[in-house]
């Protein structure tokens, strides 16, 4: 009682004395309410991380929820209108030469030596993973502080500390399917015709696609995150022929109407993000998450600093980041599905049961229950994919930006019209 | 100087808000873009690349060809299906009727498939029209089919269903407003002169409800021409529509290539209005 009694007070006397001095507030944090705004796609801005950051740090975190094109449009043109941003990596190909992220300091992040592997290295348990793509590992380090380009080798400056990453597979509802799918390929099986589906994100459907172009046999990519002309050609070819055929149900856009594809039986397999698997079994439809021999498309997000904070918001967004990376945020993610940056902290932070469920593959020993208590999963099940390094560890390519990246959109948008 | 100044504010605001970002869109369809910036520049590139190949019409025709004519097509068929069902609605409601509420409360009823969100409205087709929808269960059950059919949701017919629930009321309300102000004593004259209800149809109703159509039509038109979403959800998007193209070009910066879309679909759907104000003088029969 005494307590928030001179917090408060303390704070009224800091909002008095912060109007008289113009806006030169106290230098420390701990001395005063930081607000950092964080910009973000809406998917990573979960409210429970900004109760427990306001609760241990004192920090606010205002969330500014955009769309992935507008994160970049926002970090390219508008460095000003953020203080933390929540990156995917392949996007530093576009925001890194606009010179508007700084390089972090390795020296002022304590768990750096923690990150995982497929970060610093690309690698999962000493091996490595499939690089196709704009992987992590080839745009984690800038030379210098204020390099526009990537660095080859790890060095002190890197361009975003990992948040949340994951692998991508297809989805398959095994009450419809009922022997075994174990490859890309089964996408384009005639066996499914008007009955598959994929998604009609250009730079994320046309690596879906290349996946099952390649597990089908008819070409090897020397890098399905950034094809030649003539393999955007062939790919597409190979998506119109099926198209034509009547391969396709529909395609998606969003993640409700993958879900309601799936749930309503329009679709049998489709290309899917893991959360909206989950959602359609949570509605009682059987629906897997299916690992395939081919490997998985992953995707990572991360926190990057614009190159304009200083001062007290900049050891803030330093104070949060560390935080980030101490267990608790990790642990939340991991819970979800999600895996996260630094595990080592993240698995203190949760239960022995719920770890050897998410991370470790095996069947969980209790109920595994979402933060509000339902249950998400039943005591017995085992989570799609096995383990974290046996799903890592299976990685074959990332979500990219290609070199060809307008020759792709727009025979992506022939192909809608063939 | 009065009436001037009595203009200015509506001028301003069409200036501002109408006139400026139309000329900003054509400006900027010459511009060169790259990934991730634009370049005040002067060039053909967004209007050549747009029509890549259509000179060569022995690959079949090029993309944008083909999206039009997609485009076209529906356009023609939601226009064809909801002029007849605005008009024989209309004519129901404003000849057949005789008490004024109970009209207007039909009237009404008519704006029912605008109470419900867009979005919810739209993901209720699924449901009813899917594969294991109410229709197909209702099809299966009565031996009319052997197993569902797959047409009914994701295909032309979706769509066009889905623009006609929307669109009928943008025709029924100006054609019920023209057909209200036609002079009863018109139709009693045509029916003593001896005319058959056809007759009088043909050479009196519908002569004096054109206007109402007309206004209807370019509603419809101009509605289903720029649509994405209606076409995009109910055709599972699969079926090409120029607004989708540019939405497309939109969500990867491409503005300069969008915007030469929008100037080029701009410019055939002023065409066709020109051609339907031809036919009829708007102004002079309102």
């Amino acid at each position: 009682m005494d307590k928030t009694m001179t917090l408060a007070r303390r704070r009224v006397l800091q909002g008095a004395a912060g109007l008289a001095a113009g806006l030169a507030a106290p230098a420390v944090h701990a001395q005063g309410a930081v607000t950092l705004r964080y910009v973000g796609t809406a998917v990573n801005q979960h409210a429970g991380i900004k109760e427990k950051v306001k609760e241990d740090l004192g920090i606010t975190l205002e969330y500014i929820p955009v769309t992935s094109d507008d994160v970049v449009r926002r970090a390219v043109t508008q460095p000003n209108s953020f203080d933390i941003l929540d990156s995917e990596y392949w996007m530093l190909k576009k925001i890194i030469p606009s010179g508007n992220l700084i390089g972090m300091d390795a020296k002022r992040i304590k768990l750096v030596d923690e990150i995982t592997t497929i970060f610093t290295k690309g690698e999962v348990a000493g091996r490595k993973i499939g690089d196709q793509g704009t992987a992590p590992s080839k745009v984690m380090y800038l030379p210098a502080q204020n390099g526009k380009a990537f660095a080859g080798a790890p060095t002190q400056w890197l361009t975003l500390i990992p948040t949340t990453y994951n692998a991508d597979t297809l989805g398959i509802r095994p009450d419809r399917i009922t022997r075994p799918i174990e490859s890309w390929a089964e996408l384009l099986n005639p066996e499914f015709k008007g009955k598959a589906s994929i998604l009609n994100i250009p730079s994320i459907g046309i690596m879906d696609a290349a996946m099952a172009v390649e597990a089908s046999g008819r070409h090897k990519y020397a890098d399905k995150g950034n094809m030649t002309r003539a393999e955007i050609d062939l790919t597409m070819r190979v998506l119109t022929e099926a198209k034509r055929a009547g391969q396709f149900r529909a395609f998606w856009k969003d993640f409700n109407e993958s879900v309601n594809l799936m749930a309503s039986g329009e679709t049998i397999i489709q290309s899917m993000w893991s959360p909206a698997v989950t959602a359609v079994r949570s509605r009682g439809i059987p629906c897997v998450y299916q690992p395939l021999k081919e490997g998985y498309r992953a995707w990572a997000a991360g926190f990057g600093l614009p190159k304009t904070l200083t001062g007290r918001k900049l050891d803030a967004a330093y104070d949060f980041i560390n935080w980030f990376l101490s267990g608790w945020a990790g642990a939340f993610l991991n819970r979800q599905g999600y895996y996260s940056a630094v595990l080592s902290t993240a698995q203190k932070s949760m239960q022995p049961y719920e770890w050897d469920f998410w991370m470790m593959g095996k069947p969980a020993a209790q109920d595994i229950k979402a933060p509000d208590g339902t249950v998400m999963e039943k005591a017995g099940s085992v989570r799609d994919g096995g383990s974290f390094e046996a799903r890592m560890g299976a990685v074959a390519c990332w979500n990219a930006v290609m070199d060809e990246n307008d020759y792709m959109v727009r025979k992506w948008n022939e192909f809608i019209a063939a | 100087m009065a009436p001037l100044l009595q203009a200015a504010p509506l001028a301003l605001v069409l200036l501002l808000f109408f006139v400026f970002p139309l000329l900003a869109t054509a400006v900027v369809s010459l511009w060169n873009y790259t990934e991730y910036s634009l370049v005040p520049d002067i060039t053909q590139r967004n209007y050549v690349e747009m029509f890549e190949g259509c000179s060569n019409l022995s690959d079949g025709l090029c993309a944008t060809f083909r999206t039009y004519i997609s485009t076209l097509r529906l356009c023609l068929m939601v226009w064809a299906i909801t002029t007849l069902l605005g008009f024989t609605i209309s004519y129901f409601l404003a000849f057949h009727i005789r008490s004024e509420s109970v009209r207007m409360a039909l009237f009404l009823l008519c704006t029912a498939p605008f109470f419900t969100s867009n979005v919810i409205r739209m993901i209720s087709w699924l449901p009813l029209l899917g594969r294991e929808g109410v229709v197909n269960q209702a099809l299966v059950a009565t031996g009319l089919v052997d197993q569902p059919q797959d047409w009914l949701l994701f295909s032309e017919f979706s769509v066009v269903v889905a623009f006609v629930h929307l669109y009928t009321l943008f025709v029924t309300v100006p054609v019920f407003n023209s057909m209200m102000r036609i002079d009863r004593r018109l139709m009693e004259a045509a029916q003593d002169a001896g005319a058959s209800p056809w007759q009088t149809l043909w050479h009196v109703v519908i002569p004096l409800t054109k206007p109402g159509l007309v206004i209807g039509s370019i509603f419809v038109i101009v509605l289903v021409m720029g649509d994405f979403v209606t076409i995009g959800v109910m055709g599972g998007q699969q079926i090409a529509s120029i607004g989708k193209v540019i939405q497309v070009q939109m969500s990867y910066l491409q503005f300069p290539a969008a915007a030469a879309q929008a100037v080029v679909l701009l410019g055939l759907v002023l065409m066709v209005i020109a051609v339907m104000t031809r036919l009829i003088d708007i102004r002079r029969e309102l």
